[in-house]
């Protein structure tokens, strides 16, 4: 049934549905715009209704009515809130299929300009139009290099804020070949309107043909081999290690996903913004046991170079047991089975 | 009783006045009476001619901004450049800031609450005169730094002044936000008069639930003006900090957080949000009572419904950011909550259809904006269902679907509610009647162009139209040259309400004292009032009881019977 949905071409309302979380969204759309129109029209008509059976007869009129009924009160508040309480878990649970990144979703990191995206796989390979594998289940991290801008595809239902300073994430999985309209939905500026690109979705053969044709971006390094150089080049090693001893500085070994402890006692688990946070801004969270004595290296260290630092650190914690940026495999699986919203 | 029987003794009741007779607009002449004047009514006019000047520049921003859309559907016409895509962003960022700020806040409680409340308390002003006097200032002094806002440079940062954006474009944004500030002073300033004359100058006889609902709502938007809009003036703050300073508070580059300023904005926005609405539902109330001539049905639960919307309303400013990357579970609380704040909208509109049932319905010109607003605001209220569910808001936030549902509600809920109460006081306010028939066709122009300009943007939205765009796909031309035609049905439509009123000011004939037989007290006094608002007090009884006003053919309006309305008072003690 959601297959037949989702595979609906473009209503009144809606544009087509290209992707797996599209039928569950139009699903829960098209009731609400029935509900709606249920109660417009209903209220409409009882006015109507009232305005020609209640029409003043004479402006002498001294009409009396009912002033007040309790049992009527919480009778018509009843059904009210027994729908919105539907919507409100059937959005929530349409809303954990669209953020939650399935496992095994391939990696592409969307950086977001005034007024242009930068899509980089894996494999060093870039582009400004986005190209993804058909029928695979895609991961976006998002990062923005100025203001905020937004994500935005309509026919795959999907919308993420790309936020500087933060890497947010979503995901979807396109359903059938073709090109579909990249929208910037945060206002940025004056180009925002021009902020307009392409996602194109093609056969798994066509993909890889096409990162091949792409080149290479990080020369021939994958992130992770980038952020070793990074370790190497940039002083790092000075003062962390990678086999796990504590130098001045505590060791980068395990500490991806692992949950670190502060002077201060607090505690937070390492993930990508907190390698960034303490990349750029080392002083706000010093590890218990250690001082406060790390430079910042704001201004000197590319957010790519960040991103493979983040991902060496993956790559050495056995805390950490999700995907690294790689190149695009020949030998991933391709998920027709879908997403979780899919098996609904 | 015994209140109610010393007034009896104490003589003749209201009646009509000679033409002679001095009221609170001819009762000093000069600028300085004007500019210095603390009578409540006078600085109501006053509000009036500042707000709807600044309605007409924003209004017309947005006609500017949708000829441009139109034009853009013609390329050769009107190519796009980065002149033109300035020029756009220039005119949707003042039509916002100057509508939200400058005209939907303060419309309804500046004007028509300072010119209404205290009349229908039976008092002879606000309890602090002179803070009134004030917070016309500072709304004066707000649209002056506003004025500098448009000639030095514009400002394109959107209302919303989102970070790190507004931190970093070159137009005037401090000066703005200075303009932004001190206009909350103004609403301040008179939620704190509004509060403390509800509370001080109710007269004897008029316990909390025998008050119009009007000031209920009044009240409840009092309340959120007091406890909200310092946070925005906190925030306007920490951004000049930012810009002036370089003190990192949102922007990434000097350790902020984008996303914090977000929270700040709309911990304050959304309850204003509110500030704009509920005291239209306050007009409605009485518009319902005084049109359907019989008692508001449910009224305690309009009014408890105004205040639950006043303190829900705190509580959902996060469902602005569903998509900025905030959790899943603050996302999953604020779209509850979000939702239940359908409940007490919901309540009131089934309350003012069950006061239709069994009334007499006359549909003068404030009734048919009344019925206008229950088909607008159950639009506006059942596409807020869209937006608070969560899986929803992903594809519609910050697309066309929300700039309609927000017009809806705060465009077309909250105008015409103003304009419906502006239509009913008027012959309060000014003393005149105005032209029926021409205020109904500019009643028909308005509904037909408000629905023709904003309901096909639920289609565009959905479809996938970005908001805040200078440029579109082909796809969309359609959309966009269909609502153009519509905002120009609807601007005709205004400007003959506009013509209406100053016709009426100069040639209508003169208004009786009570021309639609409402019994809430400023329908116990002269029209227009005297300087001191009533000859002598009024008398209080149920706000919504009719029957002792006897309609006068002679005069076109109603007449008081005082032993009926005394009768009336006693049965209903029983």
């Amino acid at each position: 049934m959601l297959a037949i949905l989702a595979q609906a071409e473009k209503t009144l309302f809606l544009p087509p549905a290209r992707s797996t979380v599209a039928g569950a969204h139009d699903g829960l759309y098209n009731f609400v715009l029935w509900m709606s129109v249920f109660w417009l029209v209903l209220i409409a008509g009882v006015m109507i209704y009232f305005v020609i059976k209640y029409r003043r007869k004479s402006p002498q009129d001294k009409p009396v009515g009912p002033t007040h009924s309790t049992a009527i009160e919480l009778g018509w508040t009843l059904p009210p809130l027994i729908l919105v309480m539907i919507i409100f878990v059937w959005g929530f649970r349409g809303f954990m299929d669209m953020n939650q990144v399935p496992n095994g979703a391939y990696q592409v990191l969307v950086s977001a300009s005034k007024w242009s995206w930068t899509f980089t796989y894996g494999g060093g390979e870039n582009d400004s139009v986005l190209h993804v594998p058909v029928d695979t289940p895609i991961s976006l991290v998002l990062n923005s290099t100025d203001v905020i801008h937004s994500f935005y595809v309509p026919d795959f239902r999907v919308k993420k804020d790309v936020v500087p300073g933060r890497y947010n994430k979503t995901w979807f999985q396109a359903t059938e070949v073709g090109e579909y309209n990249l929208f910037c939905a945060e206002y940025c500026g004056q180009g925002h309107s021009a902020m307009v690109t392409k996602v194109i979705v093609e056969s798994r053969e066509d993909f890889l043909a096409y990162l091949v044709e792409r080149g290479k971006w990080w020369e021939g390094e994958s992130p992770a081999e980038v952020g070793q150089t990074v370790w190497v080049e940039k002083g790092c090693k000075q003062c962390h290690s990678v086999d796990g001893v504590d130098g001045t500085g505590p060791t980068w070994k395990d500490v991806f996903g692992s949950e670190r402890k502060f002077a201060d006692g607090s505690p937070r688990v390492a993930d990508e913004e907190y390698i960034r946070e303490s990349v750029l801004n080392p002083g706000k969270n010093v590890v218990q046991g250690f001082d406060n004595v790390m430079p910042t290296f704001q201004g000197q260290i590319k957010d790519p170079e960040i991103t493979g630092v983040i991902e060496y650190l993956k790559s050495i914690s056995t805390h950490y047991d999700g995907q690294l940026l790689e190149p695009f495999p020949v030998s991933v699986p391709a998920e027709n089975s879908g997403s979780p919203g899919a098996q609904e | 009783m015994s209140v109610i029987q010393d007034q009896v003794k104490s003589g003749g009741y209201g009646g009509q006045h000679g033409p002679g007779e001095t009221n609170y607009i001819n009762h000093s002449k000069g600028v300085l009476s004007w500019l210095l004047t603390l009578d409540h009514k006078r600085i109501g006019l006053m509000y009036m001619v500042a707000v709807i000047t600044a309605f007409l520049g924003g209004g017309l921003c947005a006609i500017a901004l949708r000829t441009m859309l139109y034009l853009r559907a013609a390329p050769d016409v009107a190519p796009i450049t980065a002149g033109t895509q300035d020029l756009y962003n220039q005119l949707f960022t003042l039509h916002g800031a100057i509508l939200v700020f400058m005209f939907i806040i303060p419309a309804v409680p500046a004007i028509l609450g300072n010119m209404i409340l205290p009349l229908m308390l039976g008092a002879k002003d606000v309890a602090f005169p002179r803070l009134n006097l004030l917070s016309w200032y500072c709304y004066m002094a707000g649209a002056t730094l506003f004025l500098y806002v448009l000639l030095s440079g514009g400002l394109d940062t959107g209302w919303t002044f989102y970070t790190p954006y507004s931190t970093s474009t070159t137009t005037s944004v401090a000066a703005a936000t200075m303009g932004a500030f001190v206009l909350g002073f103004s609403s301040i300033l008179t939620g704190l008069n509004f509060i403390a004359t509800i509370h001080m100058l109710r007269p004897a006889g008029m316990g909390w639930f025998k008050m119009p609902l009007f000031l209920w709502a009044l009240y409840a938007t009092s309340i959120i003006q007091v406890l909200a809009t310092p946070v925005l003036a906190i925030t306007l703050l920490l951004l000049c900090a930012e810009t002036v300073l370089h003190i990192g508070i949102f922007d990434p580059a000097l350790g902020g957080d984008p996303v914090l300023f977000q929270h700040f904005f709309w911990f304050y926005s959304h309850p204003a949000v509110y500030i704009m609405i509920l005291p239209g539902m306050g007009i409605i109330s009485e518009l319902m009572a005084t049109f359907c001539r019989r008692q508001v049905f449910g009224y305690s639960f309009i009014a408890f419904s105004s205040i639950a919307i006043a303190l829900l309303g705190f509580l959902v400013w996060g469902h602005h950011m569903f998509t900025s990357g905030q959790s899943a579970m603050a996302n999953a609380v604020f779209s509850l909550i979000t939702f239940s704040v359908a409940i007490p909208s919901a309540i009131k509109i089934f309350n003012w259809l069950a006061t239709m049932y069994k009334g007499s319905i006359s549909l003068a010109t404030p009734m048919l904006y009344a019925l206008a607003f229950i088909w607008l605001f159950t639009i506006g209220g059942l596409t807020g269902v869209f937006l608070g569910a969560l899986s929803l808001d992903i594809m519609a936030h910050d697309t066309y679907f929300v700039v309609a549902h927000f017009h809806y509600v705060m465009v077309g809920s909250m105008l015409t509610s103003f304009i419906g109460g502006m239509y009913y006081w008027w012959p309060k306010m000014f003393g005149k009647m105005y032209n029926e028939t021409v205020a109904k066709i500019a009643w028909g122009l308005i509904f037909v162009g408000f629905n023709l300009t904003f309901f096909i943007q639920f289609i565009a939205g959905s479809q996938g139209m970005p908001r805040r765009y200078a440029d579109y796909l082909p796809e969309f031309a359609f959309y966009h040259k269909f609502s153009t035609v519509g905002s120009y049905v609807l601007a005709i439509g205004l400007f003959v309400v506009l013509f209406n009123w100053i016709h009426s000011l100069i040639y209508g004939r003169k208004a009786p004292q009570n021309p639609w037989g409402g019994n809430t007290l400023e329908w116990h006094t002269s029209s227009p009032p005297p300087h001191e608002n009533f000859h002598e007090d009024p008398l209080v009884t149920e706000p919504y009881e009719m029957r002792a006003w006897d309609y006068d053919e002679s005069i076109d309006g109603y007449v008081f019977d005082k032993d009926k309305a005394i009768e009336l008072d006693q049965q209903s003690h029983h």
